[in-house]
């Protein structure tokens, strides 16, 4: 029988494996931020370990990072005291470090894709759980814990059970109007928040095949959000014309080597999955989410839910108090909900082509009166990008915030917070409690429909902009 | 890690589903580079909710905690594990965990209890009535038993998992003893991989 795609990058990685035992995986590309990392670099200290292959592990400060006045140290005490300790702990070890500033630094998940460290058929782990981003170029992409991080500083492995497989199909085309977000929010939708609980997701189908590698990362990046260890796509010519001239991609006869062996990677005609899920893309309208978790999500242009929607009493009692929670009465058409901040950035949508996308609504227009929008760019190279095509100009016009790259109000670990009550429309990944805030109220959208609830102040896809 | 043979005691039910990890230890404990004192962090937005279940005194000093289903979803923060654990749980039990949460927690000697969903609403409601119901969970027959209430049942464990929680056993020390693998394998990776930056 054939294998699927992450079965044979799992092969390929195989250090050894015995009955009754989980396999034990060489790891490829070990990426580290300022938030996980401290507790594990502790505790080689205090086992006179030290790390294995520093040249294969890459660390950035994100999490904590303000996005404005950079220049200035960082002014929360315990945020400095976190950076700076991850500086020392580099240093010390020898692992490359893209501080604040620095024109590669950025999104972990943004800038391993970006330099060119990303590449499919590898192993990819970070202490964060949207690693599954990397999944999008065919690599086995996972999220770690910090016990985990320090097991891959010292070993450069990690013991790993076996995972069933899962198929993710979308199939037709998408319509006008629709986003790679969209795509993943829809799925979040079919499947629930424990739907991937216990597999690893391939995303395949002429929808997927379609998206650009941007679109492609945004998709595998919420992978999590449905519980999947990981979510890939098979490499083809999209993802291999990202790659070329990347600063550590393979170059001439080694480039057509890693070509040859990439292309080998795709899942087996005769292959079966453990589970599979169909989704057709014209029904793929723009989402939105309305609770506090990304599976409870609707189409754009329909109506908030009532907890009697919901059969499951165990759903049925989390809608109750997600309505609570977000201050909202059942049944309410989801575009009148006006919004206080809208959010462009994030590990999901920071990228070059969704800036692109919001600036392309955004052109000519103004935000809505007492409307409080951040744009934050996912590293200091689409930062870069983006102004030499002139986008933060169009942002600027138009009224927002054009900021410095960073996690920011992804997670509100540094000064950019929701307050108490206050409303979001966001392009990050997760609209838990509190996430972008104490008290916060986030709803996920696309940039697309991000941008154009800014301008009309209320939820909006493009469309509905005059 | 310290070696968890048994985890008996009584437990707290927090009968919500989908408690992400933001919930368990919010964002602003994340900046701090200890391993300790997360336990005043654990909940810490909703125990300012006076009738939040941890407030209450009913359930003081219990070592288990029970939730809904997709307990410890979300982020891969292991401060989450830690918090729990350094409030004082030994265990917890739900129906189904986060992946990452589950993994990090056995990492932890935290043990992930993970029954069907009966089961986990039928000690829900038993908790809730009576707290003062006395559970056992036992590793090395990966039972969970309430007999005042004639409950049991079993909980997946793997096997090498299982034998750490017994031993209490160190994964990078066991993987150590592999090195020569690991020098095998690397002499085999393609020299064009991407290194350094
Ligand atoms: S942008 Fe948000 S989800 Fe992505 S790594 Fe940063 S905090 Fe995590």
């Amino acid at each position: 029988m054939g294998r699927t795609l992450s079965q044979k990058v799992w092969d390929n990685h195989l250090v050894h494996s015995g009955d009754g035992e989980p396999d034990l995986l060489y790891i490829d590309l070990h990426l580290v931020h300022e938030v996980t990392s401290p507790q594990a670099f502790d505790g080689l200290r205090l086992t006179g370990r030290t790390v294995r292959r520093p040249e294969l592990t890459i660390a950035t400060e994100d999490h904590n990072v303000p996005t404005a006045d950079i220049d200035k140290p960082i002014a929360d005490e315990v945020s400095r005291a976190q950076v700076e300790t991850l500086r020392k702990n580099t240093d010390e070890f020898g692992i490359t470090n893209y501080p604040m500033g620095h024109p590669d630094q950025g999104i972990v998940h943004v800038i391993g894709p970006e330099l060119g460290l990303t590449q499919p058929g590898m192993t990819v782990v970070c202490g964060d759980s949207h690693t599954s981003t990397h999944g999008a170029f065919g690599a086995l992409a996972f999220g770690i814990g910090t016990s985990e991080v320090e097991h891959v500083l010292a070993t450069q492995t990690l013991p790993q059970p076996a995972q069933e497989t899962m198929a993710i199909t979308i199939n037709g085309e998408l319509p006008e109007g629709s986003s790679a977000k969209d795509v993943v929010l829809a799925v979040l939708g079919a499947v629930g928040t424990g739907g991937g609980i216990g597999a690893i997701a391939e995303f395949r189908g002429p929808v997927i095949e379609a998206l650009s590698m941007e679109g492609r990362m945004t998709v595998c990046n919420m992978s999590i959000e449905f519980g999947a260890k990981a979510g890939l796509i098979a490499p083809d010519q999209t993802t291999f014309d990202y790659l070329a001239g990347r600063r550590n991609a393979p170059t001439g006869a080694d480039w057509d080597a890693a070509v040859a062996a990439w292309s080998e990677l795709k899942t087996d005609p005769d292959a079966v999955f453990d589970r599979e899920v169909i989704i057709d893309g014209k029904d793929i309208v723009p989402h939105v989410t309305w609770g506090t978790n990304p599976g409870q999500v609707i189409p754009l242009d329909a109506n908030i839910p009532s907890p009697s929607d919901f059969s499951d009493p165990t759903e049925a009692d989390a809608a109750n108090r997600a309505l609570e929670y977000m201050g909202f009465e059942a049944g309410t058409p989801m575009k009148n909900i006006a919004v206080d901040t809208v959010f462009i950035g994030s590990c999901t949508n920071s990228r070059i082509e969704d800036l692109r996308a919001a600036a392309e609504v955004a052109k000519g227009r103004k935000v809505a009166n007492g409307m409080r929008t951040l744009v934050v760019p996912g590293s200091g190279r689409v930062k870069a990008q983006a102004e030499s095509e002139g986008l933060h100009e169009i942002f600027i016009e138009a009224g927002f915030d054009w900021r410095e790259p960073g996690c920011s109000m992804c997670l509100a670990m540094n000064p950019d917070k929701l307050s108490p009550g206050e409303r979001s429309a966001s392009t990050s990944n997760r609209n838990f409690e509190g996430r972008q805030g104490r008290g916060g109220r986030t709803h996920l959208v696309s940039p697309a429909v991000a941008a154009a609830t800014a301008i009309a102040g209320h939820f909006a896809t493009p469309g509905d902009l005059s | 890690m310290k070696a968890v043979h048994v985890v008996q005691g009584t437990a707290v039910p927090l009968d919500r589903s989908d408690v992400d990890t933001d919930q368990i230890i919010p964002s602003d404990w994340l900046k701090r580079v200890e391993r300790t004192g997360f336990e005043k962090g654990l909940f810490s937005e909703w125990r300012d909710g006076e009738d939040f279940v941890l407030n209450d005194e009913a359930y003081a000093g219990a070592n288990i905690l029970i939730g809904g289903p997709n307990f410890g979803t979300g982020s891969s923060r292991e401060h989450a594990v830690w918090a729990i654990q350094q409030y004082g749980f030994d265990a917890v039990i739900s129906p189904r965990f986060g992946p990452i949460f589950k993994n990090n927690s056995t990492k932890n000697g935290l043990v992930p209890v993970e029954v069907s969903a009966e089961v986990a609403e039928t000690l829900m409601k038993a908790v809730q009535d009576d707290p003062s119901l006395e559970i056992m969970i036992d590793i090395k027959r990966r039972s969970l038993e309430a007999p005042a209430i004639g409950l049991e049942a079993t909980f997946p464990l793997d096997d090498s998992v299982q034998e750490r929680f017994l031993k209490g056993l160190d994964d990078i020390g066991i993987t150590l003893t592999l090195d020569a693998d690991i020098s095998t394998f690397e002499s085999s990776r393609p020299a064009w991989m991407p290194r350094g930056a």
